[in-house]
């Protein structure tokens, strides 16, 4: 009977006449998930994810020592065993404990990054690219000069002038990542404003505000979600970094980046140190790498255009 | 019958390249007129430029005794709206057909959205098992229908029709002629119709200009095509080529 | 007229998997073709196309194709080797797209284009093969032949490049040929010229056409026969001479519903589909 319940519920979802505004709107979603789902290392990244949210939503119960105090006196450089899963560090601090709690910093980093840096791409690239000429040009020549320099360079000089911290590290950061972006949003823009159907909304009458927000940006922003997913990756390598340089997350912040740092002096003896933190970062990157390639072929505007 | 479209001595220049040479046209309240051409002669030019679509470098368009200027206001595209060729590209791929209903009437500021949608759902023939579909969801034919509500949606009194049926299968194409016409009729409509077939333009239309490379080079009344009292070789060859193919006679 | 048979189609039946299930786009298609011209006309979504690419062996992988018999000159086209398919495609067997502009190799130059057609089914020297590629330019009616051996394709127009693409198909002198929708996107003063010399080389060189359209009347004025094909399925086959006796409900609506100049229809007939033409 409850086969019955999915059969008829699948049916609802798939009807191609839907009868109301949720059920054309869940409709669609339902494809895509199921475009999405059909690939298996998408839902391996997916899973990864989704456990990287649960791990830090729940870090309190989860760590069972402390992230940032640790014992001096018994506890220092520790191999791995059944009381600190992934050793302890120089501080006699619980790696697992302070990896689990750097999670919270790493999912802070990305989605601020990802908040700030995405909609002011997509802003300059369709505003760019749909009203063309001088605007275009002004604006896609200061995006160049954004491209034109190494994204860590650039970030550090920013860090440098606004001083070390994550706050900061994470407005350099997305200060240096929306020109691609912008670059992506302006290519996409440029390939429909000249569509029939945008000629269309013009000939209604609506005003060009009105079209980019309205008919443009809902096509971009496809391609923007898969893009930032796959620089979710370099987002976290590029936070790490600066943690390592000593301009992020400064001690004693459990974060990812700067764990690996302090480590790095005890590589060669205690590999853990630096290992575990360096294995989690190389986890979620390729977690939220997955995620972006099959949602690249779920997404994709340009297939079956659903 | 006064003038419900005049155009005057309209040039339309892409990057230097003249795509229409000084095009004067009159089409009275409430009739049908065609524009016939090969690709290149300018008539979707036309069209486009009367719409506001093309660039026009010289010359004069004046709709219901209103010259137009060099923007267009949101009084004419109540006034005047479009048709395009091809019902796969008119229609936003993301978007509902309500939702492509309700643009215009949020545009305009229309409070009674809803009764409206419905109705022209219900004009061209689809109903309301169609409203919560996307465009890839539709045939081409129904496609064209929801185009043809969404341009009558702000009660228009001009329709400018680019090959509207081009992209249709021929029995498809009867269907949305017939309700291009019944709409007409009902609502008192003034057509400017583009196509490259004389046939439908003899069957829509009460007269029509003939255009070759962005001139017009022969106006005419239906009856006159039909009658082949044309002036210019170029539209006989058009009407001779319309019939079809005849094979020369071979010597064996 | 028709002579020996060149192709013998028995039952051919396309199927493409989706994930809502099998789509049926040719369910059960027979004809044959001598040295004639064939005329297939149907509608979108009724396989016409399907049907001729089954036959040049360019249906989709992932597509099935079975028939009773697809056999050309007797040969086997379903348990051909790939190698002899390829052999046979260019060769004995010649494919004229819609649009010349998708069909033809934008970065080589329309004569390299015909040149490399030839040399690759026969053994010519470079001289010999640019001779015949200048003369089957000719045959197409392009006037300077030496110019536009030396053009690319998006510096003719549609109607040139069509022709060219005719030229290219010819040059290895295949015996049958089959054009799907060749005109289409042609206007149609330009589209009767190159109808004309299509039809010139065929009878000249006693090819089997097959003509794919959606366009009732132009195949009708133009080949021999005429297969009528609806939802995958032969509807009517008949002379193209008898076409105004159709049997077949949907040949009348379709010969009926198209508006005509003198004909004064209002509104115009429409037709009015029938669940059985496609049981």
């Amino acid at each position: 009977m409850s086969t019955e319940v999915v059969q008829s519920r699948r049916d609802w979802l798939l009807s191609e006449r839907p009868a109301s505004r949720m059920q054309a709107r869940l409709g669609r979603a339902y494809v895509t998930w199921r475009r999405f789902s059909a690939n298996r290392l998408a839902f391996v990244g997916l899973l990864i994810i989704i456990a990287l949210l649960l791990v830090a939503a729940f870090a309190d119960v989860l760590a069972p020592y402390s992230p940032t105090f640790g014992d001096l006196k018994g506890s220092r450089l520790l191999a791995p065993s059944a009381a600190h899963w992934f050793g302890t560090d120089d501080l006699g601090r619980d790696i697992y404990s302070r990896i689990i709690y750097g999670s919270r910093w790493t999912l802070y980093v990305v989605i601020l990054v990802a908040v700030i840096a995405a909609p002011i791409g997509l802003l300059v690239g369709t505003v760019a690219g749909y009203a063309g000429g001088w605007t275009d040009a002004i604006l896609m020549r200061i995006t160049d000069i954004f491209l034109a320099f190494p994204k860590l360079i650039l970030a550090l000089a920013f860090v440098a002038a606004l001083g070390p911290g994550i706050e900061n590290a994470v407005l350099a950061i997305a200060i240096t990542s929306w020109p691609p972006y912008a670059r992506i949003a302006r290519a996409e823009t440029l390939t429909v404003r000249n569509s029939d159907y945008i000629k269309a909304v013009q000939l209604m009458g609506a005003s060009p505000f009105r079209i980019v927000l309205r008919h443009i940006m809902p096509l971009c922003i496809s391609s923007l979600i898969i893009r930032v997913t796959l620089d979710m990756a370099g987002i976290i390598l590029t936070a790490a970094g600066l943690g390592f340089l000593g301009l992020g997350a400064q001690p004693p912040l459990p974060e990812w980046g700067a764990m690996i740092a302090s480590g790095r002096r005890f590589v060669l003896d205690q590999w853990w140190v630096a290992g575990a933190p360096g294995f989690a970062i190389l986890i979620v990157s390729l977690g939220f790498n997955l995620l972006g390639d099959g949602l690249r072929d779920a997404l994709d505007p340009r297939s079956g255009d659903q | 019958m006064n003038a419900a479209l005049s155009v005057d001595g309209l040039e339309v220049i892409f990057d230097r390249f003249r795509a229409l040479k000084g095009v004067s046209l009159e089409v009275r309240s409430g009739e049908s007129y065609g524009l016939v051409g090969e690709s290149g002669s300018g008539k979707s030019t036309l069209l486009r430029a009367i719409a506001g679509l093309a660039p026009i470098a010289s010359g004069s368009i004046t709709v219901n005794g209103k010259t137009l200027g060099k923007n267009r206001d949101k009084a004419f595209y109540r006034e005047v709206q479009m048709v395009f060729q091809d019902p796969y590209g008119s229609l936003h791929p993301r978007q509902t057909v309500d939702r492509l209903l309700q643009e215009p009437l949020a545009i305009h500021g229309f409070a009674d959205g809803e009764k409206r949608i419905i109705r022209a759902l219900d004009e061209v023939g689809l109903g309301t098992g169609f409203r919560f579909r996307y465009a890839h969801q539709l045939s081409g034919g129904q496609r064209q229908r929801v185009a043809i509500a969404r341009a009558l949606i702000l009660e228009p009194s001009i329709l400018l029709l680019d090959e509207p049926t081009s992209a249709l299968d021929a029995s498809v194409q009867a269907e949305v002629l017939n309700l291009l016409e019944e709409v007409r009729r009902r609502r008192k409509l003034t057509f400017l119709m583009v196509s490259h077939d004389l046939a439908i333009i003899t069957h829509m239309c009460e007269r029509l200009m003939v255009m070759q490379s962005g001139e017009a080079i022969e106006n005419l009344t239906a009856s006159q095509l039909v009658g082949h009292r044309v002036a210019k070789d170029y539209t006989r060859n058009l009407l001779r080529a319309s019939e079809g193919f005849v094979r020369t006679a071979r010597a064996d | 007229m028709s002579g020996k048979t060149l192709l013998e189609v028995e039952d051919l039946r396309i199927n493409f998997p989706t994930r809502i299930g099998q789509v049926q786009a040719v369910r059960g298609v027979s004809f044959s073709l001598g040295r004639e011209r064939l005329g297939i006309v149907g509608e979108s979504g009724s396989g016409k196309s399907q049907t001729g690419r089954a036959i040049m062996g360019l249906t989709p992988p992932q597509a099935e194709v079975t028939a009773k018999t697809l056999a050309f000159d007797g040969i086997d086209l379903l348990a051909a080797p790939p190698r002899e398919r390829r052999a046979l495609r260019g060769k004995r067997i010649a494919m004229i797209l819609q649009d010349p502009k998708y069909s033809l190799d934008p970065v080589m130059s329309i004569g390299r284009q015909i040149v490399e057609t030839l040399r690759t089914h026969e053994r010519v020297s470079k001289a010999e093969a640019r001779d015949r590629a200048l003369a089957m330019l000719e045959a197409v009616q392009i006037r300077d032949p030496a110019r536009v051996f030396d053009l690319h394709p998006h510096e003719v127009s549609g109607g040139m490049g069509q022709r060219a693409m005719i030229a290219m198909m010819l040059i290895a002198g295949p015996e049958m040929m089959i054009a799907d929708e060749p005109t289409s996107a042609l206007d149609v003063t330009v589209q009767l010229d190159v109808l004309g010399i299509l039809d010139r080389l065929v009878s000249e060189r006693g090819m089997g056409l097959i003509f794919i359209s959606h366009d009732l009347r132009l195949v009708s004025s133009f080949c021999d026969r005429v297969i009528v094909m609806y939802a995958g399925k032969v509807v009517e086959q008949l002379k193209a001479s008898e076409l105004r006796d159709a049997q077949h409900p949907y040949t009348r609506g379709l010969l009926n519903c198209m508006p005509r100049i003198g004909f004064e229809r209002h509104p115009l007939p429409v037709l009015d589909r029938k669940p059985e033409w496609a049981a």
